[in-house]
């Protein structure tokens, strides 16, 4: 099977800095890739070049077989890459309902999806459980319940690749349980990467996790693997007294 | 932008619409012309507002595309003899052009920036026209003839220098352009804008482009000020440099402010307002200046969004 999504020699420096170093990495359709690693690791870095929401030093991605190493942010959206944003970033004042159905109006315009906006937008919202709420400025709702917009605005653009960037911070245990139900829904038809502190939910969600350490990547696994590697546990996890 | 009650919003325009048609039977002579330059300047404020309200670009140039509307329509006529028609879209199109240019290059920068830029074009304007005076008649301005403003339709001829013809054009143009407004800011793309203005970055991460997206919001807010420039050429008869000014490019702004950015009938508020808190000060004073600008601080401590801006935060969410 053909990987959807590959780079190589992907590198960032930021001044002096190599935030990411030479990545070479290779994610397969339909599962769900955890990305882990200490703090300033260069996992957002590392996504937000999938992404295109900032540009490669060197090196190039291919994402379902083409090059879009030089394709800008919103092209990347449309080819199926979808982003969502490590701080919370919903239109606090617009409602519920516009927010999402701005990515439902896109894949609309694309010819992605069929049908009315009005449908597709409350069709996210059921899924995430915001219905009730469709009416409410974004900005009043609760900080669990705009993760969950934000998951809503993701879905609504029909992604290939969804990039999760810590999605449970702040997030209360109860809240959890219910978001890792809905990324494995998510899973069912998407590719998802994500980037996750938690390791509970890391050990739960992930069929293969990616360690990074100082913009390489250190080791690369199914969670037992990984869990069972020194090099992680000395980098990561912390070594046992 | 709302799902809610499109049929109140459209009823409410509508009414507005046959409001201003009647006001033409009773309105004594004075403020029957007054209320004609109102609406035309409306379209102006109006065309302001869907850059600086909705898209949230802040412009100090529009002047420039007021009077390429301006001297397009009137240069059209005084030169080439072209009738009121032809000179009218002679005037969109140097203004959708210009808008166009200048978007491309003025879209480059954002915020300070992007104020600074179109201020700068819009003075290199302003000092085109001064410099071809053999054309333009300098700081004098040119006068379009009388003859020349007749509006042929098929077997009748309207002279555009009837006030009731005059005032019946400048409502059917300002009715067009508010109810064309309605629709760009109740349809898809009017929440993209929007979008563009509360979180750029967001925006951009749903797919959107946003230099397009905002170089079409130039082109067609440039296109309202011209259609507003050549009207008032063809209307009023006065072709002049001052329109040209950094001060016409700043009373958009202001009569934005005033009358609700992003609020379809704001402009048409703040521009009545505007115009006779200065009509009605300067008959008793002649230092209506301080009166209007101590009427402006009122505004601004009691209704911060503007007179519409404020109604609709506390009273009328609905309206557009």
């Amino acid at each position: 099977m053909m990987p959807l999504l590959t780079t190589k020699g992907l590198s960032r420096n930021f001044g002096g800095l190599r935030a990411v170093d030479g990545v070479d990495f290779a994610l397969m359709p339909g599962e769900i890739r955890a990305v882990i690693g200490p703090n300033g690791a260069g996992k957002t870095t590392f996504v937000s070049l999938i992404s295109g929401r900032i540009q490669p030093s060197s090196g190039m991605i291919v994402f379902d077989g083409a090059d879009i190493t030089n394709l800008p942010a919103y092209a990347r959206v449309r080819l199926g890459i979808a982003y969502t944003f490590q701080i919370t970033s919903v239109f606090a004042n617009l409602t519920a309902y516009d927010n999402v159905a701005l990515p439902v109006q896109r894949t609309l315009t694309d010819g992605r999806s069929k049908g009315a906006v009005h449908v597709g937008v409350l069709a996210a919202l059921e899924r995430t459980g915001l219905a009730d709420r469709a009416h409410m400025p974004a900005g009043q709702l609760s900080y669990g319940h705009q993760r969950l917009l934000e998951v809503a605005m993701g879905l609504a653009l029909k992604p290939r690749l969804l990039i999760l960037d810590e999605p449970t911070q702040g997030l209360a245990d109860s809240e959890i349980d219910n978001f890792i139900g809905l990324v494995r829904e998510i899973a069912k038809t998407a590719t998802v990467l994500l980037i996750e502190h938690n390791m509970p939910v890391v050990m739960q969600l992930a069929d293969r996790i990616t360690v990074f350490n100082a913009g390489k990547i250190l080791a690369e696994g199914t969670p037992e693997q990984v869990r069972a590697n020194s090099e992680v546990q000395d980098a990561y996890l912390g070594t046992t007294p | 932008m709302k799902e809610a009650s499109p049929a109140k919003a459209y009823t409410l325009h509508l009414g507005v619409i046959v409001l201003l048609f009647t006001l033409s039977f009773v309105l004594p002579e004075y403020h029957h012309g007054l209320l004609a330059r109102i609406m035309v300047l409306a379209v102006f404020a109006m065309g302001y507002n869907l850059l600086f309200g909705y898209v949230g670009l802040l412009s100090l140039g529009h002047a420039m595309f007021f009077s390429a509307g301006l001297y397009g329509a009137g240069l059209a006529v005084i030169h080439l003899g072209w009738s009121v028609p032809a000179a009218f879209a002679a005037g969109l199109a140097c203004g959708a052009l210009l808008a166009l240019v200048i978007g491309l290059l003025a879209l480059r920068t954002s915020g300070v920036a992007f104020m600074i830029v179109t201020m700068m074009f819009a003075q290199v304007f302003y000092l085109i026209i001064l410099y071809f005076a053999a054309w333009t008649g300098g700081d004098q301005g040119l006068v379009v003839p009388q003859s020349a403003r007749v509006l042929v339709l098929g077997d009748t001829s309207l002279g555009l220098t009837d006030p009731t013809v005059r005032y019946m054009s400048a409502l059917v143009l300002f009715s067009i352009v508010l109810l064309a407004a309605l629709g760009i800011v109740r349809s898809r793309y009017g929440r993209v804008l929007v979008a563009i203005r509360e979180n750029e970055e967001r925006t951009k991460m749903l797919g959107y482009d946003i230099f397009s997206n905002k170089l079409v919001a130039v082109v067609v807010s440039g296109t309202i000020c011209a259609a507003s420039g050549a009207a008032y050429a063809l209307l009023f008869g006065y072709v002049g440099s001052t329109f040209a000014s950094v001060q016409y490019s700043i009373l958009p702004l202001l009569w934005v402010l005033l009358g609700g950015a992003a609020t379809t009938l704001g402009p048409l508020i703040g521009t009545l307002f505007m115009y006779y808190v200065v009509d009605i000060t300067s008959g008793y004073t002649s230092a209506y200046l301080l009166i209007v600008g101590i009427a402006l601080i009122l505004l601004v401590l009691f209704f911060p969004r503007g007179i519409l801006g404020t109604i609709r935060q506390r009273w009328l969410g609905w309206l557009p």
